[in-house]
């Protein structure tokens, strides 16, 4: 798979630089909505110019480029091992280029060497499947934004959530106001119910690799989703949270199986810099395709 | 309606200022982010050359490269979290005569009340327009600490044109952040 390693750069320079059109397509929907005069509709015009210079000039969206998260779909026999060593020449080129910011601490000393390599970084998820394609997506989730997150261990006796899907209602609901503007809204919501605390998180940030715009199969999820999204719509906590009506551009819900002694509900926040996009590669490592 | 500030900045300019205002800074601003606040908290020093007396602290970590000529060149700045500073800025503001901070996401009382005491407001950027409020520096004047602390959490030096950002919290003891967060808490109410 000798293009490898430049398909990821590619890959990384893109997911850094240029917003997915869906997202794209959510944020301009807030702004027709927001009222002219406003600091709300001032925010999002700000965002909507950041989104178009960042793409003319090829470079990072947002001054922290993240968690750098890799989702590879490939077939059995696939050398992990390789395309991992291959991932992460291609972390160091990209931070070299400016794409990403030297954005990774070692949590014990402090220190950052500039690489953005280390345990844990980049992270890899792979996932054999039954077909010769190899998929490979990547995320930048940044901090800001992971720091809202919030798991709830249902009952909640102070927000009356028992375990049902009114309960998880509940606390997501408080999630999104207990996260205000903080997250750097408007944000987007990845959701699981169920699962253990670790897989609840995980399940919950492969949501945003969802479209934003697609609709959940589940028609009890999708009800929830949409219920989310609008009322937290309601709540004027607004872009930046300076009041305005667009808190929130979407909401993604899965579930996962629990024990019966569990119910996590695990909630990923998503800045309105939703970094994401994904690529479908030939044999030789090249980009045949994107996903977004 | 919208202010042109220029720091450094006097008291009286900042107390003109009410939550809702749009500004426009120009001037000179340093970032400061985590462990500039922790630092000097715990009675480090500035380093010679800066001067905080009517400064604006910005909570940024920029992306900085060298340019062909050697020249710093900041590629991406936008604001960090500002609430992790919360312990800190209010001594730091009162103790250095720092006038404004930009960040992102807002501040709680204890900066609140040295913003009244003192005369000073919180200004909010856009949280992730890291190339529009890039394209507002116009220049890296200097970088501090640099081998310390790295890039991210290093005191730049920024020379700022027209940087945009909205007065959240201000000299008066108002904080939109708290409005918002009441207004939206009996929304969610009627809707639980
Ligand atoms: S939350 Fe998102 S937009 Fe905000 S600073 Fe972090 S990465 Fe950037």
């Amino acid at each position: 798979m000798r293009g490898l390693r430049e398909s990821l750069i590619e890959l990384i320079r893109r997911t850094s630089a240029e917003i997915p059109d869906d997202v794209q397509r959510g944020i301009l929907r807030g702004l027709e909505q927001e009222k002219e005069g406003t600091i709300a509709k001032s925010a999002l015009e700000i965002i909507e110019k950041n989104i178009e210079l960042a793409k003319r000039k090829s470079q990072p969206l947002c001054q922290d480029t993240g968690s750098i998260l890799f989702y590879v779909d490939c077939p059995v026999g696939l050398n992990q091992f390789e395309f991992e060593a291959e991932a992460r020449d291609a972390v160091l080129e990209a931070t070299k280029r400016g794409f990403l910011r030297q954005n990774s601490v070692d949590s014990i000393t402090g220190k950052n060497d500039g690489t953005n390599l280390g345990p844990g970084s980049p992270n890899m998820h792979f996932h054999q499947h039954a077909t010769d394609e190899i998929q490979v997506r990547l995320m930048l989730k940044g901090g800001g934004c992971e720091n809202v997150g919030a798991q709830f261990s249902l009952p909640n006796t102070a927000l009356k959530a028992n375990r049902d899907l009114d309960g998880c209602r509940k606390v997501i609901l408080e999630a999104v106001h207990q996260a205000q503007g903080k997250g750097c809204g408007p944000g987007i919501l990845g959701v699981c119910i169920g699962g253990d605390r670790a897989s609840g998180y995980e399940f919950s940030k492969r949501e945003f690799l969802r479209m934003l715009d697609d609709r959940n199969p589940d028609p009890k999820l999708n009800e929830l989703e949409q219920d989310i999204l609008k009322t937290a719509n309601e709540l004027g906590i607004g872009p930046m949270g300076f009041g305005g009506k667009t808190t929130l551009l979407g909401v993604k819900i899965g579930a996962a199986n629990r024990v019966p002694a569990s119910y996590f509900v695990s909630i990923s926040y998503m800045c309105w810099a939703f970094r994401r996009h994904g690529a479908s590669l030939a044999q030789d490592g090249t980009i045949s395709d994107w996903l977004y | 309606m919208t202010h042109h500030l220029t720091s450094p900045v006097s008291e009286e300019a900042i107390r003109e200022l009410k939550v809702g205002d749009q500004v426009l800074i120009s001037g000179v601003v340093f970032t400061g982010r985590d462990a500039v606040h922790k630092y000097l908290h715990e009675g480090g020093e500035l380093p010679s050359g800066v001067n905080l007396e009517g400064g604006i602290i910005y909570h940024c970590g920029p992306v900085v490269l060298k340019d062909e000529n050697d020249e710093w060149k900041v590629v991406a700045a936008g604001p960090t979290t500002s609430i992790r500073e919360e312990p800190y800025q209010g001594d730091i503001m009162k103790h250095f005569g720092v006038r404004g901070v930009i960040g992102k996401g807002g501040m709680a009382d204890k900066t609140l009340a040295a913003c009244k005491d003192h005369g000073a407001v919180y200004l909010h950027a856009i949280g992730g327009a890291a190339q529009v409020l890039a394209e507002c520096i116009v220049r890296v004047r200097n970088v501090y600490m640099l081998e310390e602390f790295g890039s991210p959490e290093a005191i730049w030096e920024l020379e700022v044109n027209e940087f945009p950002a909205v007065v959240t919290m201000d000299s008066l003891g108002e904080s939109l952040h708290k409005d918002v967060r009441s207004q939206s808490e009996e929304a969610l109410a009627d809707r639980r």
